[in-house]
């Protein structure tokens, strides 16, 4: 029996489900508020800990899916057991539909102390991505940095900015990125400043260890309390070291906000509809955390990616699998077991 | 910079009819700027403003050096409110930044555990017979000057621009630790990057210097300076400021807290005694103003009568750079034309000489 299944969300996990179910035959429809699909993977650079090239994962994933509508400029208002309203009023029936509208980055302005936009060397870990997409990582002078400050947990468990939950890449991104820098400017110093470091993923604490013996990358564990310019631009730093219990002030050439992950606003409209409810951290509830985390309230609705928690590349991937494996069977069972 | 975030956040400032309460300490340090700000709502704005003699401290220095129980100030605070409803009136402001700070506190508390309220309400009356009602809107002084600052800069006299290059002055303000620090959304422009001086600043022709430590707490910080043992940390602190910012050259120093003004002029003289460090320009050091002797002076108040003659750091160089006409032989006489004496020089020329101050223009 072949259905039509809407995606809502052209990311990593929203194309993989919608790969999955054409290969089983079904009818998926990806519905992407943006003018293309490919997620937060159009921004990335190299994705870790492999340092893979975000351009060959993205290829191979839409090399997947020809023969899939793909509804670009497209934004959902609600969503139903067997239906999916636009924000400009058209209503799409479907026989089930994937919720794959991912996360959004922190916006580090928001942490005003650290004078995002505020300083012109002042950057995020979106920033450098791009940077290195561009070709070109430098001061805003235009001059190579000679000194590089990573700070981690900007709009992660921070109940400032009501953003309270671990972002869980941020750590491994901030590892990576201090490499990536270290390797283009081999005589620059470069400090992490962290909470904790969390590596829980296969290969990074590998990463995080050949990070400090063989990129002789300081990792300092404290928080920066503040951020100012100085009258040459750079950035002036005070933190707290907690290892040795002392605070420190220094000045460096470039300042990385190493940015979190928060749930997509998109979310909200979503919370209003049956059947789907919103954790307090504003991402996605599946039913439950094990056997049906990619299952909703709502028969024939379900989850997959970074719409439900922060995940990295290959859980979302993972989860456009499970996701489209459990829509299948939603709709070959006859629409009858409720898809858990 | 690149933004201006700051101006996103703003308050509501009730715009006329204000129950005004003084600060402790700020009659002592810059004695005219209390009636200045009168003066100005009063004569130059046009406002109603009232205060009541029987008004108190607020026991905020008390209370943050843990001498002043919670219930005791809350009594205190309802005490003052309860004047301001005797005296017709429904807004409050306070010329203290601490006060602002306790008002603003005390209001949140009964907010968020209403029977504290409750209970203050009856202590208050066991106490003197009194009721209150809270004000529908507390603003600091500042605040109001800020509100009224393009109704200032229409009527202003001088601009806070250089008299002799057309330049606007370079200048650094600011911000008690108490304004916003405590409860951001109660600053214009929020704790970070408060707006409420650089708005004035702005508004009135200069322009405002950022620097590394501009956030950084002027050294008051009560258990810092209270306690004879830890001066040493207070002043390390206001040294902290002033290497900062003297890089920058700024003209002057405008602040909104009775300490900060304080310590930022007081100790630069003991820097100068300890160490020989002087931080302004030409050898001298870098005036302090309070918000009100800088809006009197662009209102064209004289300098003297705004109780400039009592700072530390003398005012003359700033006074000249703005083209101000003032008499330099009357900075020494005070109420009727009466001669106080003049201060002993100061060290390395940071005070005023023996001699009245010889203009350069």
């Amino acid at each position: 029996m072949s259905g039509k299944v809407i995606v809502i969300g052209g990311g990593v996990a929203g194309m993989q489900a919608a790969a999955t179910l054409l290969g089983m035959g079904h009818r998926p429809v990806i519905l992407e508020k943006n003018t293309r699909i490919g997620g937060k993977l159009n921004d990335w650079h190299r994705l870790f800990p492999s340092l893979t090239p975000a351009t060959e994962v993205l290829e191979q994933l839409k090399s997947r899916l020809d023969g899939v509508e793909v509804l670009t400029g497209t934004e959902v208002q609600a969503v139903g057991s067997g239906e999916v309203t636009t924000t400009d009023g058209r209503r799409l029936e479907a026989d089930a539909v994937i919720i794959a509208s991912g996360f959004e980055v922190f916006p580090a302005e928001l942490k005003e102390e650290y004078g995002y936009t505020l300083y012109d060397n002042v950057y995020t870990t979106v920033d450098i991505e791009r940077m290195f997409n561009e070709g070109r990582v430098c001061l805003a002078n235009g001059a190579a940095p000679r000194s590089i400050a990573f700070l981690h947990c900007v709009g992660s468990r921070d109940e400032k900015v009501s953003q309270r939950h671990c972002s869980r890449v941020c750590c491994i991104t901030g590892v990576k990125q201090a490499m990536e820098m270290k390797g283009l400017f081999p005589d620059a110093e470069v400090y992490n400043f962290y909470m904790d470091i969390r590596m829980f993923g296969p290969g990074y604490e590998e990463m995080y260890r050949e990070a400090q013996e063989k990129y002789n990358i300081h990792f300092i564990r404290g928080r920066i309390s503040e951020a100012g310019e100085t009258q040459d631009r750079r950035v002036q730093i005070k933190a707290e070291d907690t290892l040795i219990g002392r605070p420190l002030k220094m000045t460096v050439d470039m300042l990385v906000l190493i940015v979190g992950m928060q749930a997509a606003r998109s979310n909200v409209p979503f919370a209003g509809c049956e059947g789907i409810r919103l954790r307090p951290s504003g991402f996605l509830e599946p039913a439950d955390s094990f056997c049906s985390n990619v299952c909703s309230g709502t028969p024939g609705v379900f989850y997959a990616g970074t719409a439900t928690a922060p995940k990295n590349v290959g859980e979302s991937i993972n989860e456009g699998t499970a996701a489209a494996v459990k829509a299948a069977g939603y709709i070959e069972s006859g629409k009858g077991d409720a898809g858990r | 910079m690149k933004g201006a975030s700051w101006k996103e956040y703003q308050k509501d400032i009730a715009d006329d009819g204000y129950f005004y309460v003084r600060s402790c300490i700020r009659q002592n340090f810059f004695p005219g700027s209390e009636k200045a700000f009168l003066s100005i709502l009063r004569n130059d704005l046009g406002k109603d403003i009232g205060e009541d003699l029987k008004h108190t401290s607020c026991t905020g220095i008390g209370y943050h050096t843990d001498i002043v129980p919670l219930e005791t100030i809350m009594t205190v605070v309802a005490r003052q409110f309860a004047l301001m409803g005797e005296a017709g009136y429904e807004n409050l402001t306070s010329s203290c930044i601490t006060s602002f700070g306790i008002y603003t506190e005390m209001l949140e508390t009964w907010h968020e555990f209403p029977e504290t309220e409750e209970r203050t309400r009856e202590y208050l009356y066991k106490a003197t017979g009194r009721e209150f009602k809270k004000p529908k809107n507390v603003a600091h002084t500042s605040d109001v000057i800020y509100k009224h600052r393009e109704e200032i800069a229409a009527k202003s006299k001088v601009r806070l621009v250089n008299a002799m290059t057309g330049e606007p002055l370079q200048v650094v303000e600011h911000i008690g630790c108490h304004y916003a620090k405590l409860f951001p959304k109660k600053g214009v422009g929020g704790s970070e990057f408060p707006y409420v001086l650089a708005g004035m600043i702005e508004s009135w022709g200069g322009q405002v210097l950022d620097y590394p430590e501009r956030r950084h707490c002027c050294g008051f910080g009560f258990r810092n300076y209270l306690v004879q043992a830890n001066r040493g940390f207070s002043i390390a602190n206001s040294q902290k400021k002033l290497e900062s910012m003297s890089r920058y050259r700024p003209d002057f120093i405008v602040t909104n807290c009775p300490g900060c003004a304080m310590f930022l002029d007081k100790w630069q003289y003991t820097i100068a005694e300890m160490e020989g460090s002087i931080y302004g320009q030409d050898g001298k050091g870098i005036p302090v103003l309070t918000y009100e002797e800088m809006a009197g002076l662009v209102l064209g108040y004289d300098p003297w009568a705004l109780g400039m003659q009592m700072h530390q750091v003398a005012v003359e160089p700033l006074l000249d750079k703005l083209g101000i006409d003032y008499d330099p032989a009357a900075k020494y006489l005070g109420r009727n034309g009466k001669y106080m004496g003049v201060p002993d020089q100061g060290a390395v020329n940071m005070n005023c000489t023996s001699q009245p101050y010889m203009r350069t223009l």
